[in-house]
């Protein structure tokens, strides 16, 4: 579903990631482990197409097809979806609108408000978020915690083929990131792939990690499986040279 | 990599349309005594309305245009024709309208809205005013709306009692202007205690190149009334320089609430020098709802005096500054009693190198202890090529007031437009969310058709080439 390849790219003309090789297929989820400032969200914001981030060499390929001269909206039509690790505000659109709005945009199909709505509040239930967020303006004044989870909102509202999670769970007490990893174990399955970069391996809990890879100074210095994951959570990153 | 939002030029079929100018008068260009007698003449003036303009154009003569704000030397008085009588009688039937003009006010939803939403229209043309009506339930309790003219004609006393005391002639040029050619507008009188619950709305559409329009708006709600009056304004654009110099003035009685609504959309050559002014007296409300979109350049800041005890002033505007245009405007409040209150709510948008400047002046004088008054202005570029200012002066002579004001200057952000872009929204769209989320807060407040309106203009501003 997605491949990476030999990938060097960075911002304002300095490379941070300095030939990624990554293979993501359907009804895969991978992890992405590493130190602040290993280029873990830089990578992210590459396949969402970010146009700060410029590529040097490289490819980044979706179901076959090349991403890099397409735009963000083009990519995420093309089912690809990242929640961010600080979600932006927007005054003065709502969270509805805004997602009407995506919903439509995505699937290229006018979508009527009342079945919409319904929909919406159902999802929004399932995430124990206040069904009167719905007609807030979009993260504005949000907690940090209601921010994440208007990104896993949108993550089921919009059912994406492929899943960027950043650091959705980090900020969240206990119940907030068990929420929040319910509703990631319900977006997946076997026709769609999760690729997510944390902290906290609670998030992983309602998953099953098909691959964790290890980002060290903008290369990936480990690969393996769930015990990769155990191995950093328990002795960090010091066993990791480059 | 992404691809670059073109914006185009707007595209404003709608209010463009000429119509062949069929005008039976007009005066020469230029202002001289002999231009201002004749205007008076032709209007019938009574012999105190005469001697008021000739002042007027004395004052004129002896002040300087301001010597600050935008550039207005491309203004040339001596091409501007004051006084265009179009070749029609005011008349309380569309059908008697001729159908040029009666097509112009359909286009722009005039009769339409007064069917569906409006208690009473005036629509002028160039320079007089061709269709007026009110309902007879209003008029049966006393209300009166009609053109400028025939108030003086029916209601002399009043008029002459309030006719440029709020904005005396000496207030600054264009106030002298606006006293020696002034023609139209409306007159409203509201008697105590009476709520017109319909908006009345009076419509200034200038039709003919290289002229000006100086209509005169006087409004008096007395004790514990209420109405709401909207006015709106458009021309075609033409390659010479029009001039709207009109002045409000709005006296609010005891306990009487006042909303004054604006949607300005003057075409690109227009010089907007518009001068509103309202009294408001003891716990009376002045509500101003300004959206400032057209002209060249405009130059706008309505007052609020604050004149009896607990008198209150709500100003929200929202002006858009696009290729080409400087538009300077804001709002002014002067507090003269205690306990009275303003609250001032602006946004600002500047792209395609149009500059915006946010101005405003707010006086708190020393009897007016316990006032209160809030600023909030925000001002929005969409590229760097725009500009945006903020102004905000105060002057405060007593010791125990709440005086707040809070001003942002900012850029689209782009990490907001990824965000909504990375949800499948394209640039366009998402740069168009962004802009009518920044004057969502300004939006809510205005009538539903104005607020529909408000948005086709951001939706033709933004629109761009992809």
């Amino acid at each position: 579903m997605l491949e990476i390849k030999s990938l060097h790219a960075g911002v304002d003309g300095k490379e941070i990631l300095h030939g990624i090789n990554l293979t993501v297929n359907r009804g895969e989820v991978h992890v992405i482990l590493g130190p602040n400032g290993s280029g873990k969200s830089t990578l992210m914001n590459l396949i969402m197409g970010h146009p700060k981030y410029e590529i040097q060499s490289g490819t980044i390929k979706f179901e076959g097809q090349e991403l890099n001269l397409l735009a963000p909206f083009e990519r995420a039509r093309l089912g690809i979806f990242l929640s961010f690790q600080s979600p932006e505000e927007i005054p003065g659109i709502t969270v509805e609108n805004m997602l009407r709005a995506a919903c439509q945009a995505v699937t290229g199909e006018k979508i009527k408000i009342l079945p919409f709505r319904k929909k919406l509040q159902a999802v929004m239930q399932e995430l124990k978020i206040n069904p009167d967020s719905a007609n807030r303006y979009m993260n504005v004044g949000f907690s940090g915690g209601e921010k994440k989870r208007n990104e896993i909102l949108q993550l089921l509202m919009l059912n994406p083929k492929l899943a960027m999670l950043d650091e959705t769970d980090s900020g969240l007490d206990v119940d907030a990131v068990q929420i929040v990893s319910n509703g990631v174990a319900k977006f997946h399955n076997k026709d769609n792939a999760c690729l997510i970069i944390t902290h906290n391996t609670q998030i992983l809990k309602s998953l099953t990690v098909d691959k964790a890879h290890v980002l060290l100074n903008g290369q990936i210095v480990a690969e393996g499986g769930t015990e990769l994951v155990d191995e950093v959570s328990q002795n960090g990153y010091s066993k990791f040279t480059y | 990599m992404s691809k670059k939002t073109y914006i185009e030029d707007i595209e404003r079929t709608l209010y463009d349309i000429k119509n062949v100018d069929k005008s039976v008068y007009k005066s020469q260009a230029g202002l001289t005594e002999e231009v201002v007698r004749d205007i008076s003449k032709r209007k019938n003036d009574p012999d105190w309305m005469l001697d008021f303009r000739l002042k007027s154009l004395e004052v004129y003569e002896s002040i300087n245009i301001p010597n600050w704000g935008p550039d207005i030397s491309r203004l040339n008085m001596d091409e501007i024709v004051t006084y265009v009588r179009p070749d029609a009688k005011m008349v309380g039937s569309w059908d008697e309208v001729p159908q040029d003009i009666r097509d112009t006010f359909d286009r722009l939803g005039i009769p339409a809205a007064e069917k569906q939403s409006l208690a009473g229209v005036g629509a002028q043309y160039d320079s007089e005013v061709v269709y007026h009506s009110v309902q007879k339930r209003l008029t049966e309790q006393g209300v009166i709306y009609t053109d400028m003219e025939t108030a003086i004609k029916e209601h002399e006393d009043i008029v002459r009692e309030h006719f440029m005391k709020l904005v005396p002639p000496k207030d600054h040029k264009f106030a002298a202007l606006h006293g020696a050619v002034w023609s139209g507008g409306s007159f409203v009188y509201v008697p105590a205690g009476v709520n017109v619950k319909i908006p009345l709305q009076s419509y200034f559409r200038l039709n003919a190149a290289g002229a000006g329009q100086f209509e005169h708006t006087l409004i008096i709600l007395e004790e514990g009334s209420s109405a709401h009056f909207i006015e709106g304004c458009s021309a075609p654009k033409y390659n010479v320089t029009n001039l709207h110099a009109g002045c409000v003035e709005l006296f609010v009685g005891e306990g009487a609430r006042l909303r004054y609504s604006t949607i300005e959309n003057w075409s690109r050559n227009m010089m907007n020098l518009n001068t509103k002014r309202a009294l408001v007296e003891k716990n009376g409300l002045i509500e101003w709802v300004s959206g400032s979109f057209g002209s060249a350049v405009s130059m706008l800041y309505p007052c609020s005096i604050l004149h009896g005890e607990g008198a209150r002033c709500e100003f929200t505007g929202v002006t858009f500054a696009s290729k080409g245009q400087n538009l300077d405007t804001g709002a002014s409040v002067i507090h003269v009693a205690p306990h009275t209150s303003a609250n001032i709510n602006t946004r600002t948008i500047s792209k395609s190198g149009g500059a915006a400047t946010y101005r405003s002046a707010v006086k708190v004088t020393k009897n007016a202890h316990h006032a209160k008054c809030s600023v909030n202005c925000e001002s929005l570029m969409l590229d760097s090529e725009s500009r945006s200012d903020t102004l905000p002066v105060m002057d405060i002579e007593v010791g125990d007031v709440d005086i707040g004001h809070e001003a942002k200057i900012g850029r689209i952000s782009e990490d907001a437009i990824f965000y909504l872009m990375s949800r499948g929204i394209d640039e366009a769209e998402a740069r168009a969310m962004i802009v009518r989320g920044f004057v969502e807060p300004i939006a809510k407040e205005l009538p539903l058709e104005y607020a529909v309106e408000m948005n086709n203009l951001i939706n033709i501003e933004l629109e761009g080439a992809n």
